[in-house]
């Protein structure tokens, strides 16, 4: 009898294809801003060390938060910390076992964004004024 | 560690169109994946032109004009063609969904595939061929959950008798089909779906998790306390969105953890 060669299947396309959902984006979105904090506390860890060095050590941290990049920097990462608290709440109240009828998930997910965006250029109006 | 692109002998390429109907006014275009084991080709995507005059009104409709009139080599799984049997379940217009189910129509696509249909298999599934996915391991995570009623009281004279309220409990979960849509639209399952049991296998877990007849709720929930099992769900709610008959899979997998919480304190 012939010998039956086993055929190397392909994996159907997955991301390739799939038609993007608020759920979906809100949740890669989740994951991306929780990586975005480790590296925002990685940044107030060196920002505290600079403040412990001594004046000029610590000047330079200010003069580096304080320049455009500086400051780019520090608008994403909180809106990273606020887009991940607002995502945290959203988990909570999947976690109760609520929050999960078709409306309810979509406009939850939206709100995430909406919600974030709005929350952090008003936290930046506040510091701004503020200043 | 996900691997977010396909391996090298899965990759697409474009294939062949076939000829459009002659005479016909009213025709829709089909994309649809195409992978032949006889070769060693890679797969690719076929565009096909149906006489929506001459067609049914479903995709299920679609597929069989096809391949009765145009190409008899299309391969894909069908049978009650009214949503019950789950076979024709596959990705159409980037959506999970049956064939059966799901009218032409409705798979409007949007920008440059406006009008087209584009239809693939189940994702990041093994192709046995064209539009059937090897579900081998699904059914196996199926099994692993032990989807029948356990006792350990000597079985009734007659049937184990349940309340009303109890029974109704079970609404939104044994009308599942086992069609693999909402498993393998989950993308924690692409990409950990080894040790991930997906959607499909835990709602079922969770209908006999609540069954009020069954007495082996410690030993079930034991099985699936696991930090993969049961915990990869991370409510990204493809599964609901995907489920043609319209079941909640994430409420249910929530409904477990709930479980899990409640037994320890």
């Amino acid at each position: 009898m012939a010998e039956v060669k086993p055929v190397a299947r392909p994996l159907s396309p997955h991301l390739q294809i799939y038609r993007w959902s608020w759920t979906m984006a809100m949740s890669v979105a989740h994951r991306v801003t929780g990586s975005g904090l480790y590296l925002g506390t990685v940044l107030i860890a060196a920002w505290l060390v600079a403040a412990a060095s001594g004046p000029a050590a610590f000047g330079t941290a200010q003069a580096i938060a304080g320049s455009f990049l500086g400051r780019l920097v520090l608008f994403l990462y909180s809106f990273s910390l606020i887009h991940h608290m607002l995502g945290g709440l959203r988990h909570f109240v999947w976690d109760m076992g609520k929050g999960y009828e078709p409306e309810t998930r979509m406009k939850m997910a939206k709100f995430t964004l909406v919600g974030s965006v709005s929350l952090t250029v008003l936290v930046w109006i506040v510091a701004l004024v503020l200043r | 560690m996900a691997e977010f692109n396909l391996p090298k002998n899965s990759r697409l390429t474009e294939g062949k169109a076939w000829p459009k109907p002659a005479n016909a006014k009213n025709v829709t275009e089909f994309k649809i994946y195409r992978w032949n084991p006889d070769d060693t080709a890679n797969p690719r995507t076929d565009t096909y032109y149906v006489d929506r005059d001459d067609c049914g009104p479903m995709v299920l409709d679609a597929l069989i004009w096809i391949k009765n009139k145009v190409d008899p080599t299309l391969t894909f799984r069908r049978s009650c063609r009214e949503g019950i049997c789950g076979s024709c379940a596959m990705n159409m217009d980037g959506k999970n969904g049956l064939a059966c189910t799901t009218g032409i129509d409705e798979c409007g696509g949007t920008g440059k595939s406006a009008g087209k249909v584009a239809i693939y298999p189940l994702p990041h599934m093994p192709v046995v061929k064209d539009l059937v996915p090897d579900l081998t391991r699904f059914y196996a995570q199926h099994a692993s959950i032990e989807p029948w009623l356990q006792t350990t009281t000597p079985a009734p004279e007659k049937e184990w008798r349940q309340a009303k309220d109890d029974r109704e409990k079970l609404d939104g979960l044994y009308e599942c089909i086992l069609c693999a849509c909402c498993s393998t639209s989950c993308p924690s399952y692409w990409w950990n779906g080894d040790r991930y049991l997906g959607p499909a296998a835990l709602l079922q877990a969770y209908r006999w998790l609540i069954d009020s007849r069954d007495e082996a709720t410690g030993e079930r929930l034991d099985n699936l306390e696991d930090p993969f099992r049961l915990y990869r769900c991370h409510t990204i709610m493809n599964c609901a969105n995907a489920c043609p008959k319209g079941l909640n899979p994430a409420k249910a997998i929530a409904e477990v953890k709930k479980m899990m919480v409640a037994r320890q304190v």
